[in-house]
Protein backbone atom coordinates (compact mmCIF):
# COMPACT_ATOMS: atom_id res chain seq x y z
CA UNK A 1 0.00 0.00 0.00
CA UNK A 2 1.78 2.90 -1.38
CA UNK A 3 1.05 6.54 -0.72
CA UNK A 4 2.33 9.67 -2.35
CA UNK A 5 4.39 11.58 0.23
CA UNK A 6 5.81 14.24 -2.02
CA UNK A 7 4.26 15.58 -5.15
CA UNK A 8 5.76 18.29 -7.31
CA UNK A 9 3.71 19.71 -10.14
CA UNK A 10 5.15 21.57 -13.12
CA UNK A 11 8.17 22.91 -11.26
CA UNK A 12 10.10 25.55 -13.11
CA UNK A 13 13.28 27.33 -12.13
CA UNK A 14 14.67 30.08 -14.31
CA UNK A 15 18.08 31.65 -13.90
CA UNK A 16 17.71 34.72 -16.05
CA UNK A 17 16.66 33.43 -19.45
CA UNK A 18 17.75 29.85 -18.79
CA UNK A 19 15.17 27.36 -17.55
CA UNK A 20 17.35 25.04 -15.45
CA UNK A 21 14.24 23.09 -14.55
CA UNK A 22 11.31 23.36 -16.93
CA UNK A 23 7.80 22.14 -16.06
CA UNK A 24 9.01 19.06 -14.22
CA UNK A 25 6.50 16.97 -12.26
CA UNK A 26 7.63 14.30 -9.80
CA UNK A 27 5.74 12.04 -7.39
CA UNK A 28 7.46 10.17 -4.59
CA UNK A 29 5.74 7.17 -3.02
CA UNK A 30 6.54 5.44 0.22
CA UNK A 31 8.35 2.16 -0.40
CA UNK A 32 9.46 3.26 -3.85
CA UNK A 33 12.72 4.63 -5.17
CA UNK A 34 12.34 7.24 -7.85
CA UNK A 35 15.63 7.67 -9.67
CA UNK A 36 16.49 10.69 -11.74
CA UNK A 37 19.23 10.45 -14.33
CA UNK A 38 20.52 12.73 -17.00
CA UNK A 39 23.75 14.22 -18.32
CA UNK A 40 25.61 16.93 -16.42
CA UNK A 41 23.70 20.18 -16.44
CA UNK A 42 20.36 18.44 -16.99
CA UNK A 43 18.93 20.12 -13.89
CA UNK A 44 18.91 17.14 -11.48
CA UNK A 45 20.59 18.97 -8.61
CA UNK A 46 18.50 22.07 -9.24
CA UNK A 47 15.38 19.91 -9.00
CA UNK A 48 16.62 18.52 -5.68
CA UNK A 49 17.29 22.04 -4.44
CA UNK A 50 13.78 23.13 -5.40
CA UNK A 51 12.20 20.21 -3.57
CA UNK A 52 14.25 20.84 -0.41
CA UNK A 53 13.63 24.59 -0.40
CA UNK A 54 17.32 25.43 -0.90
CA UNK A 55 16.23 27.32 -4.01
CA UNK A 56 12.95 29.18 -4.46
CA UNK A 57 10.82 27.99 -7.35
CA UNK A 58 9.91 30.27 -10.24
CA UNK A 59 6.60 28.49 -10.67
CA UNK A 60 4.96 25.20 -9.83
CA UNK A 61 3.69 23.59 -6.67
CA UNK A 62 5.16 21.20 -4.09
CA UNK A 63 3.05 19.15 -1.71
CA UNK A 64 4.79 17.34 1.14
CA UNK A 65 2.93 14.91 3.40
CA UNK A 66 -0.37 16.52 2.49
CA UNK A 67 0.68 20.14 2.89
CA UNK A 68 1.48 22.73 0.28
CA UNK A 69 5.09 23.64 1.04
CA UNK A 70 5.74 25.80 -2.01
CA UNK A 71 7.91 28.75 -0.98
CA UNK A 72 8.72 27.34 2.46
CA UNK A 73 12.22 27.80 3.93
CA UNK A 74 14.51 24.75 3.91
CA UNK A 75 14.27 24.44 7.71
CA UNK A 76 10.47 24.31 7.65
CA UNK A 77 10.46 21.79 4.82
CA UNK A 78 12.98 19.71 6.75
CA UNK A 79 10.77 19.72 9.84
CA UNK A 80 7.80 18.77 7.70
CA UNK A 81 9.57 15.47 7.09
CA UNK A 82 12.04 15.88 4.27
CA UNK A 83 15.70 14.96 4.55
CA UNK A 84 18.34 15.45 1.92
CA UNK A 85 21.96 14.63 1.33
CA UNK A 86 24.30 16.60 -0.85
CA UNK A 87 26.27 15.81 -3.96
CA UNK A 88 29.26 17.68 -2.61
CA UNK A 89 29.89 16.45 0.92
CA UNK A 90 28.31 18.98 3.23
CA UNK A 91 29.20 18.07 6.81
CA UNK A 92 30.61 19.71 9.95
CA UNK A 93 34.25 18.90 9.28
CA UNK A 94 35.77 20.02 12.62
CA UNK A 95 33.23 18.03 14.66
CA UNK A 96 33.42 14.31 15.40
CA UNK A 97 31.33 11.92 13.34
CA UNK A 98 29.09 11.42 16.37
CA UNK A 99 28.57 15.15 16.94
CA UNK A 100 27.58 15.56 13.28
CA UNK A 101 24.87 12.95 13.67
CA UNK A 102 23.82 14.07 17.16
CA UNK A 103 23.41 17.65 16.00
CA UNK A 104 21.20 16.48 13.15
CA UNK A 105 19.14 14.46 15.63
CA UNK A 106 18.91 17.46 17.96
CA UNK A 107 16.98 19.36 15.30
CA UNK A 108 13.95 17.18 16.03
CA UNK A 109 13.85 18.10 19.72
CA UNK A 110 11.86 21.22 20.53
CA UNK A 111 14.17 24.02 19.42
CA UNK A 112 13.16 27.23 21.24
CA UNK A 113 16.53 29.01 21.12
CA UNK A 114 15.07 31.93 23.11
CA UNK A 115 14.06 29.74 26.04
CA UNK A 116 16.59 30.24 28.89
CA UNK A 117 15.84 26.79 30.26
CA UNK A 118 17.25 25.36 27.04
CA UNK A 119 20.51 27.27 27.60
CA UNK A 120 21.27 25.28 30.71
CA UNK A 121 20.49 21.76 29.52
CA UNK A 122 23.32 19.52 28.37
CA UNK A 123 22.93 18.75 24.67
CA UNK A 124 24.54 15.31 24.96
CA UNK A 125 21.96 14.22 27.52
CA UNK A 126 18.79 14.54 25.47
CA UNK A 127 17.50 10.95 25.46
CA UNK A 128 15.36 11.50 22.37
CA UNK A 129 18.18 13.00 20.31
CA UNK A 130 20.52 10.28 21.56
CA UNK A 131 18.16 7.55 20.41
CA UNK A 132 17.69 9.09 16.97
CA UNK A 133 21.44 9.61 16.52
CA UNK A 134 22.30 6.10 17.67
CA UNK A 135 19.81 4.55 15.27
CA UNK A 136 21.08 6.66 12.37
CA UNK A 137 24.77 5.98 12.98
CA UNK A 138 24.08 2.25 13.23
CA UNK A 139 22.05 2.21 10.03
CA UNK A 140 24.87 3.95 8.20
CA UNK A 141 27.41 1.56 9.72
CA UNK A 142 29.55 4.20 11.35
CA UNK A 143 29.42 3.12 15.02
CA UNK A 144 33.12 2.29 15.06
CA UNK A 145 34.01 5.73 13.67
CA UNK A 146 32.05 7.76 16.21
CA UNK A 147 34.98 9.65 17.69
CA UNK A 148 36.85 10.37 14.47
CA UNK A 149 36.93 14.00 13.37
CA UNK A 150 34.58 14.06 10.41
CA UNK A 151 36.92 16.07 8.20
CA UNK A 152 39.68 13.54 8.80
CA UNK A 153 37.64 10.47 7.83
CA UNK A 154 37.79 8.86 4.39
CA UNK A 155 35.73 10.04 1.45
CA UNK A 156 33.51 6.97 1.61
CA UNK A 157 32.91 7.47 5.31
CA UNK A 158 31.98 11.09 4.71
CA UNK A 159 29.42 9.92 2.17
CA UNK A 160 28.03 7.49 4.77
CA UNK A 161 27.99 10.33 7.27
CA UNK A 162 25.93 12.41 4.84
CA UNK A 163 23.32 9.65 4.91
CA UNK A 164 23.54 9.19 8.68
CA UNK A 165 22.93 12.90 9.26
CA UNK A 166 19.97 12.83 6.92
CA UNK A 167 18.49 9.79 8.66
CA UNK A 168 19.01 11.29 12.12
CA UNK A 169 16.32 13.85 11.33
CA UNK A 170 13.91 10.92 10.79
CA UNK A 171 12.51 12.10 7.47
CA UNK A 172 9.67 10.44 5.60
CA UNK A 173 10.99 11.65 2.29
CA UNK A 174 14.65 11.24 1.33
CA UNK A 175 16.35 13.22 -1.42
CA UNK A 176 19.73 11.69 -2.11
CA UNK A 177 21.98 13.57 -4.51
CA UNK A 178 24.56 11.13 -5.86
CA UNK A 179 25.13 9.17 -2.65
CA UNK A 180 27.49 6.80 -4.46
CA UNK A 181 29.71 9.49 -5.98
CA UNK A 182 33.38 8.65 -5.57
CA UNK A 183 32.76 5.44 -3.60
CA UNK A 184 34.74 2.25 -4.06
CA UNK A 185 32.98 -0.91 -5.28
CA UNK A 186 32.58 -2.47 -1.83
CA UNK A 187 31.41 0.80 -0.29
CA UNK A 188 28.93 1.33 -3.10
CA UNK A 189 27.53 -2.18 -2.63
CA UNK A 190 26.98 -1.54 1.06
CA UNK A 191 25.27 1.76 0.27
CA UNK A 192 22.94 0.06 -2.24
CA UNK A 193 22.01 -2.45 0.47
CA UNK A 194 21.32 0.34 2.91
CA UNK A 195 19.11 2.18 0.42
CA UNK A 196 17.10 -0.99 -0.22
CA UNK A 197 16.64 -1.35 3.53
CA UNK A 198 15.51 2.27 3.89
CA UNK A 199 13.10 2.01 1.00
CA UNK A 200 10.41 0.32 3.10
CA UNK A 201 9.70 3.31 5.35
CA UNK A 202 10.68 6.15 3.06
CA UNK A 203 9.77 7.80 -0.16
CA UNK A 204 13.03 8.31 -1.98
CA UNK A 205 14.36 10.46 -4.77
CA UNK A 206 17.70 9.23 -5.97
CA UNK A 207 19.90 11.27 -8.29
CA UNK A 208 22.70 9.02 -9.49
CA UNK A 209 25.12 8.40 -12.32
CA UNK A 210 25.93 4.81 -11.46
CA UNK A 211 23.74 2.85 -13.90
CA UNK A 212 24.25 -0.51 -12.19
CA UNK A 213 22.98 0.98 -8.96
CA UNK A 214 20.11 2.69 -10.73
CA UNK A 215 18.83 -0.51 -12.30
CA UNK A 216 19.34 -2.40 -9.04
CA UNK A 217 17.37 0.15 -7.03
CA UNK A 218 14.93 2.16 -9.06
CA UNK A 219 11.22 1.42 -9.15
CA UNK A 220 10.59 4.44 -11.27
CA UNK A 221 13.00 6.23 -13.54
CA UNK A 222 12.92 9.76 -14.84
CA UNK A 223 15.33 11.01 -17.46
CA UNK A 224 16.11 14.71 -17.64
CA UNK A 225 17.88 16.59 -20.40
CA UNK A 226 18.28 20.37 -20.52
CA UNK A 227 15.90 20.91 -17.63
CA UNK A 228 13.11 18.84 -19.13
CA UNK A 229 11.78 15.36 -18.54
CA UNK A 230 12.21 13.38 -21.75
CA UNK A 231 11.02 10.06 -20.33
CA UNK A 232 9.51 8.76 -17.13
CA UNK A 233 8.30 5.28 -16.23
CA UNK A 234 9.47 1.85 -15.16
CA UNK A 235 13.22 1.28 -15.67
CA UNK A 236 12.57 -1.35 -18.31
CA UNK A 237 10.28 0.93 -20.29
CA UNK A 238 12.69 3.84 -20.05
CA UNK A 239 15.57 1.65 -21.12
CA UNK A 240 13.61 0.68 -24.24
CA UNK A 241 12.75 4.29 -25.07
CA UNK A 242 14.40 5.34 -28.33
CA UNK A 243 14.65 8.98 -27.41
CA UNK A 244 16.41 8.15 -24.18
CA UNK A 245 18.83 5.84 -25.90
CA UNK A 246 19.72 8.58 -28.30
CA UNK A 247 19.97 11.35 -25.75
CA UNK A 248 21.62 9.62 -22.90
CA UNK A 249 21.92 5.90 -22.40
CA UNK A 250 23.38 5.38 -25.82
CA UNK A 251 26.49 7.23 -24.88
CA UNK A 252 27.22 4.95 -21.97
CA UNK A 253 25.98 1.58 -23.16
CA UNK B 1 47.15 15.02 18.03
CA UNK B 2 46.62 16.14 14.48
CA UNK B 3 42.89 16.62 14.95
CA UNK B 4 41.84 20.10 13.88
CA UNK B 5 40.88 21.45 17.29
CA UNK B 6 40.43 24.89 15.86
CA UNK B 7 39.29 26.61 18.98
CA UNK B 8 39.88 24.56 22.12
CA UNK B 9 36.21 24.18 22.97
CA UNK B 10 37.10 21.44 25.40
CA UNK B 11 39.60 22.88 27.84
CA UNK B 12 42.30 20.32 28.69
CA UNK B 13 43.01 19.65 32.36
CA UNK B 14 46.29 21.50 32.15
CA UNK B 15 44.49 24.64 30.98
CA UNK B 16 41.80 24.24 33.61
CA UNK B 17 44.54 24.07 36.24
CA UNK B 18 46.16 27.25 34.96
CA UNK B 19 42.76 29.00 34.88
CA UNK B 20 42.12 27.84 38.45
CA UNK B 21 45.44 29.37 39.50
CA UNK B 22 44.39 32.56 37.76
CA UNK B 23 41.11 32.62 39.68
CA UNK B 24 42.96 32.16 42.99
CA UNK B 25 45.32 34.99 42.03
CA UNK B 26 42.32 37.22 41.29
CA UNK B 27 40.77 36.36 44.65
CA UNK B 28 43.96 37.26 46.49
CA UNK B 29 44.97 40.26 44.44
CA UNK B 30 43.35 43.13 46.42
CA UNK B 31 45.35 42.04 49.47
CA UNK B 32 48.70 42.38 47.71
CA UNK B 33 48.06 44.97 45.00
CA UNK B 34 47.95 48.71 45.50
CA UNK B 35 44.74 50.68 45.00
CA UNK B 36 45.91 51.69 41.54
CA UNK B 37 46.44 48.12 40.43
CA UNK B 38 43.27 46.88 42.11
CA UNK B 39 41.37 49.35 39.98
CA UNK B 40 43.30 48.35 36.91
CA UNK B 41 42.51 44.67 37.44
CA UNK B 42 38.86 45.62 38.04
CA UNK B 43 38.90 47.27 34.64
CA UNK B 44 40.50 44.18 33.11
CA UNK B 45 37.76 41.99 34.55
CA UNK B 46 35.06 44.30 33.18
CA UNK B 47 36.66 44.10 29.76
CA UNK B 48 36.89 40.34 30.25
CA UNK B 49 33.09 40.22 30.55
CA UNK B 50 32.81 42.44 27.48
CA UNK B 51 35.20 40.22 25.49
CA UNK B 52 33.34 37.05 26.54
CA UNK B 53 30.06 38.55 25.37
CA UNK B 54 31.61 39.21 21.97
CA UNK B 55 33.14 35.73 21.89
CA UNK B 56 29.64 34.26 21.99
CA UNK B 57 29.13 35.86 18.58
CA UNK B 58 32.64 35.86 17.15
CA UNK B 59 34.19 32.64 18.41
CA UNK B 60 31.14 30.45 18.93
CA UNK B 61 28.65 31.51 16.27
CA UNK B 62 31.14 32.91 13.74
CA UNK B 63 29.52 36.35 13.61
CA UNK B 64 32.18 39.07 13.70
CA UNK B 65 30.48 42.20 15.02
CA UNK B 66 32.32 45.45 14.55
CA UNK B 67 29.73 47.33 16.57
CA UNK B 68 29.60 45.46 19.83
CA UNK B 69 30.68 48.48 21.89
CA UNK B 70 27.27 50.07 21.21
CA UNK B 71 25.63 47.68 23.68
CA UNK B 72 28.50 48.14 26.15
CA UNK B 73 28.11 51.91 26.07
CA UNK B 74 24.31 51.96 26.15
CA UNK B 75 24.17 50.30 29.56
CA UNK B 76 26.73 52.75 30.89
CA UNK B 77 24.57 55.61 29.67
CA UNK B 78 21.52 53.93 31.16
CA UNK B 79 23.21 54.05 34.57
CA UNK B 80 24.14 57.69 33.99
CA UNK B 81 20.54 58.61 33.19
CA UNK B 82 19.16 56.64 36.11
CA UNK B 83 21.54 58.10 38.70
CA UNK B 84 20.23 61.40 40.12
CA UNK B 85 22.63 64.34 40.56
CA UNK B 86 22.72 64.27 44.33
CA UNK B 87 22.31 60.70 45.50
CA UNK B 88 23.03 57.06 44.76
CA UNK B 89 20.54 54.79 43.04
CA UNK B 90 19.85 51.16 43.86
CA UNK B 91 21.99 48.58 42.08
CA UNK B 92 19.22 46.02 42.25
CA UNK B 93 16.91 47.61 39.77
CA UNK B 94 19.28 49.76 37.71
CA UNK B 95 21.54 46.84 36.79
CA UNK B 96 18.70 44.73 35.33
CA UNK B 97 17.23 47.79 33.60
CA UNK B 98 20.58 48.70 32.02
CA UNK B 99 21.21 45.11 30.93
CA UNK B 100 17.71 44.88 29.49
CA UNK B 101 18.17 48.17 27.64
CA UNK B 102 21.30 46.84 25.95
CA UNK B 103 19.60 43.51 25.26
CA UNK B 104 16.60 45.25 23.76
CA UNK B 105 18.78 47.42 21.51
CA UNK B 106 20.61 44.27 20.40
CA UNK B 107 17.30 42.52 19.76
CA UNK B 108 16.03 45.33 17.54
CA UNK B 109 19.31 45.82 15.67
CA UNK B 110 19.90 42.08 15.54
CA UNK B 111 16.57 41.63 13.80
CA UNK B 112 18.09 43.41 10.82
CA UNK B 113 21.75 42.44 10.98
CA UNK B 114 21.65 38.67 11.55
CA UNK B 115 20.08 38.27 8.11
CA UNK B 116 23.39 39.30 6.57
CA UNK B 117 26.51 37.21 6.24
CA UNK B 118 30.27 37.63 6.31
CA UNK B 119 31.60 41.01 5.32
CA UNK B 120 28.09 42.48 5.16
CA UNK B 121 27.45 41.49 8.76
CA UNK B 122 30.64 43.29 9.80
CA UNK B 123 29.65 46.42 7.89
CA UNK B 124 26.04 46.52 9.09
CA UNK B 125 26.88 45.99 12.76
CA UNK B 126 29.41 48.81 12.46
CA UNK B 127 26.91 51.08 10.73
CA UNK B 128 24.32 50.65 13.47
CA UNK B 129 26.94 51.24 16.16
CA UNK B 130 28.07 54.42 14.41
CA UNK B 131 24.48 55.61 14.29
CA UNK B 132 24.17 55.15 18.04
CA UNK B 133 27.56 56.77 18.56
CA UNK B 134 26.55 59.91 16.68
CA UNK B 135 23.12 59.96 18.26
CA UNK B 136 24.85 60.49 21.60
CA UNK B 137 27.78 62.49 20.25
CA UNK B 138 25.57 65.09 18.57
CA UNK B 139 22.84 65.44 21.19
CA UNK B 140 23.50 67.76 24.11
CA UNK B 141 20.49 66.21 25.87
CA UNK B 142 22.30 62.87 25.79
CA UNK B 143 25.54 64.34 27.07
CA UNK B 144 27.01 65.23 23.70
CA UNK B 145 30.68 64.71 22.97
CA UNK B 146 31.59 65.48 26.60
CA UNK B 147 29.61 62.58 28.02
CA UNK B 148 27.93 62.34 31.40
CA UNK B 149 29.14 62.05 34.99
CA UNK B 150 27.85 59.45 37.39
CA UNK B 151 28.45 61.07 40.75
CA UNK B 152 27.53 58.13 42.92
CA UNK B 153 28.22 54.47 42.56
CA UNK B 154 25.07 52.33 42.65
CA UNK B 155 23.81 51.51 46.13
CA UNK B 156 23.84 47.77 46.73
CA UNK B 157 22.39 47.94 50.28
CA UNK B 158 24.15 44.74 51.39
CA UNK B 159 27.65 45.98 50.53
CA UNK B 160 29.33 49.27 49.72
CA UNK B 161 30.46 49.61 46.12
CA UNK B 162 32.20 52.93 46.92
CA UNK B 163 34.83 50.73 48.56
CA UNK B 164 37.31 49.81 45.82
CA UNK B 165 37.89 46.32 47.17
CA UNK B 166 34.19 45.60 47.44
CA UNK B 167 33.70 46.83 43.89
CA UNK B 168 36.58 44.59 42.83
CA UNK B 169 34.97 41.51 44.34
CA UNK B 170 31.57 42.37 42.96
CA UNK B 171 33.12 42.59 39.48
CA UNK B 172 34.99 39.33 40.05
CA UNK B 173 31.72 37.63 41.01
CA UNK B 174 30.13 38.94 37.80
CA UNK B 175 33.11 37.74 35.75
CA UNK B 176 33.00 34.24 37.20
CA UNK B 177 29.22 34.10 36.99
CA UNK B 178 29.21 35.06 33.30
CA UNK B 179 32.04 32.63 32.59
CA UNK B 180 30.30 29.68 34.27
CA UNK B 181 27.03 30.58 32.56
CA UNK B 182 28.59 30.81 29.09
CA UNK B 183 30.63 27.62 29.51
CA UNK B 184 27.45 25.83 30.45
CA UNK B 185 25.60 27.40 27.54
CA UNK B 186 28.33 26.23 25.17
CA UNK B 187 27.31 22.59 25.78
CA UNK B 188 23.58 23.18 25.75
CA UNK B 189 21.47 22.36 22.69
CA UNK B 190 21.50 26.12 22.03
CA UNK B 191 25.30 26.33 22.21
CA UNK B 192 25.82 23.27 20.02
CA UNK B 193 23.49 24.77 17.42
CA UNK B 194 25.45 28.04 17.49
CA UNK B 195 28.68 26.12 16.88
CA UNK B 196 26.95 24.30 14.04
CA UNK B 197 25.95 27.63 12.53
CA UNK B 198 29.57 28.80 12.67
CA UNK B 199 30.80 25.72 10.84
CA UNK B 200 28.03 25.21 8.27
CA UNK B 201 24.88 27.30 8.48
CA UNK B 202 23.57 25.97 5.19
CA UNK B 203 23.53 22.41 6.47
CA UNK B 204 21.99 23.52 9.75
CA UNK B 205 19.01 24.90 7.87
CA UNK B 206 18.75 21.79 5.71
CA UNK B 207 18.58 19.76 8.94
CA UNK B 208 15.68 21.85 10.20
CA UNK B 209 17.31 24.49 12.39
CA UNK B 210 15.71 27.91 12.18
CA UNK B 211 19.09 29.60 12.27
CA UNK B 212 17.65 33.12 12.27
CA UNK B 213 16.15 32.59 15.74
CA UNK B 214 19.40 31.13 17.05
CA UNK B 215 21.50 33.99 15.72
CA UNK B 216 19.07 36.63 16.92
CA UNK B 217 19.00 35.08 20.38
CA UNK B 218 22.80 34.93 20.49
CA UNK B 219 23.04 38.55 19.33
CA UNK B 220 20.57 39.69 21.98
CA UNK B 221 22.24 37.73 24.75
CA UNK B 222 25.67 39.00 23.71
CA UNK B 223 24.32 42.55 23.73
CA UNK B 224 22.84 42.11 27.20
CA UNK B 225 26.10 40.71 28.60
CA UNK B 226 28.05 43.53 26.98
CA UNK B 227 25.58 45.76 28.81
CA UNK B 228 26.52 44.18 32.13
CA UNK B 229 30.15 45.06 31.40
CA UNK B 230 29.23 48.59 30.33
CA UNK B 231 27.19 49.15 33.49
CA UNK B 232 30.14 48.09 35.62
CA UNK B 233 32.45 50.34 33.58
CA UNK B 234 30.19 53.34 34.13
CA UNK B 235 29.89 52.56 37.83
CA UNK B 236 33.63 52.15 38.25
CA UNK B 237 34.81 55.19 36.35
CA UNK B 238 31.87 57.46 37.25
CA UNK B 239 31.88 58.78 33.73
CA UNK B 240 30.53 57.77 30.35
CA UNK B 241 31.24 59.30 26.96
CA UNK B 242 30.51 58.36 23.34
CA UNK B 243 33.97 56.77 22.99
CA UNK B 244 32.61 53.81 24.96
CA UNK B 245 30.35 53.03 22.02
CA UNK B 246 32.89 53.98 19.42
CA UNK B 247 34.61 52.10 16.67
CA UNK B 248 37.86 51.74 18.63
CA UNK B 249 36.15 50.10 21.56
CA UNK B 250 34.49 47.56 19.24
CA UNK B 251 37.76 46.87 17.46
CA UNK B 252 39.62 46.44 20.76
CA UNK B 253 37.10 43.80 21.82
CA UNK B 254 37.69 41.87 18.60
CA UNK B 255 41.43 42.05 19.20
CA UNK B 256 41.04 40.83 22.78
CA UNK B 257 39.09 37.78 21.64
CA UNK B 258 41.59 36.96 18.90
CA UNK B 259 44.53 37.61 21.20
CA UNK B 260 43.32 35.22 23.89
CA UNK B 261 41.81 32.57 21.63
CA UNK B 262 38.29 32.29 20.30
CA UNK B 263 35.30 30.16 21.09
CA UNK B 264 35.93 29.06 24.67
CA UNK B 265 35.37 32.22 26.77
CA UNK B 266 38.50 31.57 28.84
CA UNK B 267 40.55 32.89 25.94
CA UNK B 268 38.46 36.06 25.86
CA UNK B 269 39.27 36.76 29.51
CA UNK B 270 42.97 36.03 28.95
CA UNK B 271 42.88 38.27 25.89
CA UNK B 272 41.25 41.15 27.76
CA UNK B 273 43.82 40.95 30.56
CA UNK B 274 46.73 40.67 28.13
CA UNK B 275 45.46 43.53 25.97
CA UNK B 276 44.98 45.87 28.91
CA UNK B 277 48.29 44.91 30.47
CA UNK B 278 50.26 45.37 27.26
CA UNK B 279 48.48 48.66 26.66
CA UNK B 280 49.42 49.83 30.15
CA UNK B 281 53.02 48.74 29.69
CA UNK B 282 53.31 50.33 26.25
CA UNK B 283 51.94 53.69 27.37
CA UNK B 284 54.62 53.78 30.06
CA UNK B 285 57.46 53.25 27.61
CA UNK B 286 60.19 55.84 28.06
CA UNK B 287 61.04 58.36 25.38
CA UNK B 288 64.12 57.54 23.34
CA UNK B 289 65.67 60.87 22.49
CA UNK B 290 63.06 62.96 20.71
CA UNK B 291 60.93 59.86 19.94
CA UNK B 292 58.14 59.35 22.43
CA UNK B 293 57.73 55.58 22.21
CA UNK B 294 54.82 55.51 24.68
CA UNK B 295 52.75 57.92 22.65
CA UNK B 296 52.87 55.52 19.71
CA UNK B 297 51.49 52.61 21.72
CA UNK B 298 49.03 51.71 18.97
CA UNK B 299 51.91 50.89 16.65
CA UNK B 300 53.49 48.53 19.20
CA UNK B 301 50.12 47.03 20.04
CA UNK B 302 49.53 46.34 16.36
CA UNK B 303 52.90 44.63 16.05
CA UNK B 304 52.23 42.62 19.21
CA UNK B 305 48.89 41.34 17.92
CA UNK B 306 50.31 40.52 14.50
CA UNK B 307 53.09 38.56 16.24
CA UNK B 308 50.60 36.62 18.39
CA UNK B 309 48.36 35.83 15.43
CA UNK B 310 51.32 34.52 13.43
CA UNK B 311 53.01 32.60 16.24
CA UNK B 312 49.85 31.42 18.01
CA UNK B 313 46.89 31.12 15.66
CA UNK B 314 44.75 29.82 18.52
CA UNK B 315 45.65 32.78 20.70
CA UNK B 316 47.54 32.98 23.97
CA UNK B 317 45.46 30.23 25.52
CA UNK B 318 46.29 27.95 22.60
CA UNK B 319 49.94 28.82 23.06
CA UNK B 320 49.80 27.88 26.74
CA UNK B 321 48.06 24.63 25.86
CA UNK B 322 50.74 23.74 23.32
CA UNK B 323 53.48 24.55 25.78
CA UNK B 324 51.93 22.53 28.63
CA UNK B 325 51.10 19.53 26.45
CA UNK B 326 54.58 19.40 24.95
CA UNK B 327 56.05 19.33 28.43
CA UNK B 328 53.54 16.68 29.45
CA UNK B 329 54.44 14.49 26.49
CA UNK B 330 58.11 14.71 27.34
CA UNK B 331 57.50 13.88 30.97
CA UNK B 332 55.53 10.70 30.32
Amino acid sequence: MSEVLLSATRLTKRFGGLAAVNEVSVDLWRDRIHAVIGPNGAGKSTLTNLLSGDLPTTSGQITLAGRDVTGWSPERISRQGLGRSYQKTNIFAPFTVWENVRLAAQSRDAQQPWNPLRWLQIAGKSATALARATRAIELAGLESRRNVIAGASSHGEQRQLEIAMTLATEPQVLLLDEPLAGMGVAEAERMVELLLKLKKDHAMLLVEHDMDAIFALADHLTVMVNGQVIASGSPAAVRADRGVQAAYLGEEH
Amino acid sequence: MSSPKANLEVLPRSIQFVLGLGAVALLAFPFVGTDFYTQMVTRMMILGIFAMSLDLLQGVTGLVSLGHAAYFGLAGYALAFLTPQGEAVSLWWTLPVAVLASGLAALVIGFFVVRTHGIYFIMVTMAFAQMIFFLFFDNKALGGSDGLYINFKPDAMLFDLENKRVFYYFTLACLLGVYVFLRRLLWSPFGRALAGIRVNEHRMRAMGFGTFGYKLTAFTLAGALAGLAGYLWGAQTGYVNPELMGFHMSAHAIMMVILGGMGNFAGAIVGAFAFEYVLHALKDLPAIGAFNTGKHWQLWMGLFIVAVVILAPRGLLGLVERFLNRKGDRGE
